[in-house]
Parts: structure tokens; sequence; C-alpha cells
């Protein structure tokens, strides 16, 4: 038996993001499921994942996320939102919107679901379409959404933003408003899993990112003064910046995501990562989180390389985003190349360039779906 | 708001006391606010039926020794309004 080390210095996972399955009607070519979903076919079922929202309840988690692939694919949601709000977690729905019905939707409540956040793919229903490879959805989203706020939730929209939707901002957040939502993620795309593959055809262009912003900053004045309580977070793109995000507010800090498979990451775009994570089939989530070599590989800043490791900044980014290092320079340990002090900074430059020369419309791009991500990773 | 005001959470927002972290905290879509003694005692109170005054009465019964709490509660309150937290339901 072994004996866990002192936990005085690692805080507990404050969130658990519980990935239920990686199976979803939509192909948005900038899904951050992993290119190989396809192979993960096993997923925990009812009584793991109880026993997984136990465990991490017992460890001081508070906040729960049901995500996926589309978590309403699974018939026993109702069942986990349920157990979840009993044990005092605020739990959230993260979905599409495709798959819920205004029954569903009572009987969530009736669970105890706290929030539902869905995502919109544009404002504009062709372009919704060609993005999600879906013609209905976009229309019943719509009459969801209206719904969600018909039945007394908070409802937050989340929109990804790229070069084809950005320019249509002021008609996003007009559509947001009208909906009722009580909070606007313009998420700017971040280039892992199938967002990579399809960087060169969603990076907008620093213009086209400018121009978002300024409309973001005057609907909020728009909105204040109407007493409107919208809050309009626009998540400023990684490849814009200066320096890299404290991404997941440091590794194995506060974060923990479970995929569908039950094994437990420090953000749901680790599996990418060249690393093993362990499993909650193998150990308990106390162990993974305190003792594992996977959480413990990036915490604290001894791992650093230079210029990190003297930077005064170290403690407020942590380096930045280790998929993004390893994605982009093929080393998780490095610097993130978003950080205009990383020696590959000139990375970044590249895809720039890669982008201006794109002209591929969004149907050209490699969609998210089964046969794709078995074609791509073979084995 | 006024001492006849009735705050309430907004809709979908919750306070709860937290055993792991020894604090009441208040819960909303995707987050969390971590409430110091203080403020976890006011939140706590906010309920949609007690009226600002009473919540200011209930802490005077409990903490005889404090001063100035009334106005404690009047800045906590207008600053929990404006971080969208709590809304007035009546006055």
């Amino acid at each position: 038996m072994s004996v866990l080390p002192d936990t005085g210095e690692i805080g507990a996972p404050l969130w658990l993001l519980a990935e239920l399955t990686y199976r979803c009607p939509l192909q948005c070519p900038y899904c951050s499921n992993p290119l190989d979903f396809a192979h993960y076919r096993d997923e925990l079922d009812t009584d793991a994942w109880i026993d997984v929202m136990r465990q991490a309840r017992a460890m001081g988690a508070v906040q729960l996320g049901f995500s996926g692939g589309e978590p309403l694919v699974r018939r026993d949601l109702e069942v986990l939102v349920d157990e979840a709000r009993r044990l005092g977690f605020y739990t959230n729905l993260i979905t599409s919107g495709v798959g819920l019905t205004t029954a569903r939707i009572d009987a969530l409540r009736d669970a105890g679901l706290d929030h539902i956040q869905v995502s919109l793919q544009a404002a504009d229903a062709e372009v919704a379409a060609a993005v999600a490879g879906s013609a209905k959805a976009h229309a019943g989203k719509l009459v969801m959404a209206r719904a969600i706020k018909a039945a007394g939730y908070p409802m937050v929209l989340n929109v990804v933003l790229h070069r084809h939707n950005i320019d249509d901002i002021d008609r996003l957040i007009a559509l947001c408003d009208e909906l009722g939502a009580d909070a606007v993620e313009l998420a700017s795309c971040q280039y892992y899993g199938w967002a990579r593959l399809n960087r060169a055809g969603l990076l907008p262009s620093r213009a086209q990112v400018e121009r978002a912003e300024a409309v973001t900053r005057e609907w909020r004045e728009r909105l204040a003064a109407r007493g409107r309580n919208m809050r309009l977070l626009f998540v400023v793109p990684d490849y814009h910046a200066e320096r890299p995000k404290a991404c997941m507010g440091g590794w194995g800090a506060i974060f923990m995501t479970v995929a569908p498979d039950g094994t437990v990451l420090p953000c749901h775009s680790a599996r990418e990562l060249p690393m093993r994570f362990p499993s909650v089939r193998d150990a308990s989530l106390k162990a993974i989180w305190y003792a594992s070599d996977a959480f413990n590989r990036f915490r604290g800043d001894a791992w650093m390389p230079e210029p990190c490791r003297g930077c005064s900044e170290r403690h407020q980014d942590y380096g930045g985003c280790r998929c993004q290092a390893y994605l982009l320079t093929g080393d998780p340990a490095a610097t993130d190349p978003v950080c205009s002090k990383s020696p590959r900074h000139d990375l970044i430059e590249q895809a720039w360039a890669e982008a201006g020369a794109d002209r591929r419309e969004v149907g050209g791009l490699i969609s998210r779906h089964a046969r794709n991500s078995r074609i791509l990773c073979r084995g | 708001m006024n001492a006849r005001a009735v705050p309430a959470l907004r809709s979908g927002w919750r306070v709860q006391w937290e055993p792991a972290q020894q604090r009441h905290v208040v819960l909303y879509p995707e987050g969390m606010v971590q409430l110091n003694a203080s403020a976890g005692e006011i939140l706590a109170l906010v309920d949609g039926r007690r009226s600002q005054g009473d919540i200011v009465a209930v802490l005077e019964a409990r903490f005889p020794d404090t001063a100035g709490l009334g106005e404690d509660v009047v800045e906590f309150l207008d600053e929990a309004q404006r971080q969208g937290w709590v809304e007035a339901v009546s006055s």
C-alpha cells in the first residue's frame, strides 16, 4: 500500500468537467475533442460516473460541467444531474442544444440542473449550417434557447469565433440579447484538436479581431445603458496575444477533466500530449490528482525551461499552455510560443502567413466526424 | 437599495457553505466567488423575503459588539447588485 505525499501544497480540484461522451450529431471543424476520438467507444457507465462525482465532491470540487461530445446523447443524463445536485455540485450542461426538447428541459430542471450553456455557430443560418454540418441544427437551437429561458434557467451562449463568423459579431450579440442570454462567451477559436488541423482556414486576421473587440466594447456600453445584465466575455485569441494565457489556472491547480473512457486529464485537450494519463478505472481520483506523475509533471516551476524559469511573470501565466507548446514545437515542456519571449515565437508568425494564404470556405475544412477520425488516426 | 428593499439572489445563482474551503461561496454559471466571513454571513441571509433592514437586524443581534454593521451590509449588497449576484425584488 502506498502512502500519499503531503498534500499541503496542492489545492483541491474545484472544477470537474465530465465529458460524458465523444458522440455528437454536429461536425464543427474546430472541435476540441481529440482527433482520434472515434477510438474511444468504451464510455463509463452510470454507476462509474456517479462514483467519479462522489469522489470529486469529497475532494472539494463544486463546479461540475457535463460536456462531450454532446452530453444529451447520454440517456442517463437526468440521473447524473440528479445525483450531482444531491451531492452539492453547481451543475452546468454544456450542449449544442441538439437533442434538447421542452420535455427534457423540464426533466433536467426537476433533476436540479442549475444552468445550460448552448453553443451557437453563427448568427447567419447558412454559415451555421456549413460549420455544424447540419441544415436543421441552427433553427432548433434558437427554439431551445428560448425554451431554456422560459423554463427559468440562467443561460450562457457560447460562440466560437473564427474568420468565417467573426465579422458578423454585431448580429451575433444582438441575437444572444434577443434570446435572453445571461452571458455570452465570444470564444476565439483555440487551436487544439480539430481546430489545429483546420487552423489555416479558421484563424482570423488581426484586423478582424480588433474590429470584433471594438464592436463588443460598444455593445457593453449599450447594454449597460439599458440596464441589461448580459455579460460579454471576449476571449482574446492566443495567437494575437503578447503573453500566453494562464492555462486552466495552472496545470493540475483547480481543474480536472474526466474523459468519456475514464481517463483523467488536467484539461480537455491534454489527451493530445505524448504522456500517459491515469484512469478512474485503475486508481482513485485522489491518488490521481495528488500523486500521479501526470498531474505532478507541470506543477510548480521546477520543470520550466528558459526563458520562463527566470521570468518575473512565470507565476502569472505558468509558462502558458502545455498542449499549445507541444502542438507547435513538439516539446510539451517548451515555453508557449505565443509568448513574444519564446525562442519559437516565429511559429506563430508562420501560422499567420499560412492563414493569410488560405482561401478555403467553411465547407472546405475537415469536418469532425467518426469517419474522418478513423482516417486521420489509424491504429 | 434602501432598508425596505428585499434583495434576492439572481435566478440560478446560489450561495452555499463549502466544508472543503471552510467558507461560503457564490455559485453561478461556470463560476464561483469565494466569500470572506462577513460577506458569507450577509449573503446567507439573502432569501428573497428578508428586507435589507431585516438582514441588518439579524446580524446586529448575532454580533452585538460590531460597530458600523449596517453600513457594511448596505455597501456589500450594493456591490453584490452591481456584480449581478443580487437583485432587488421589491422595495
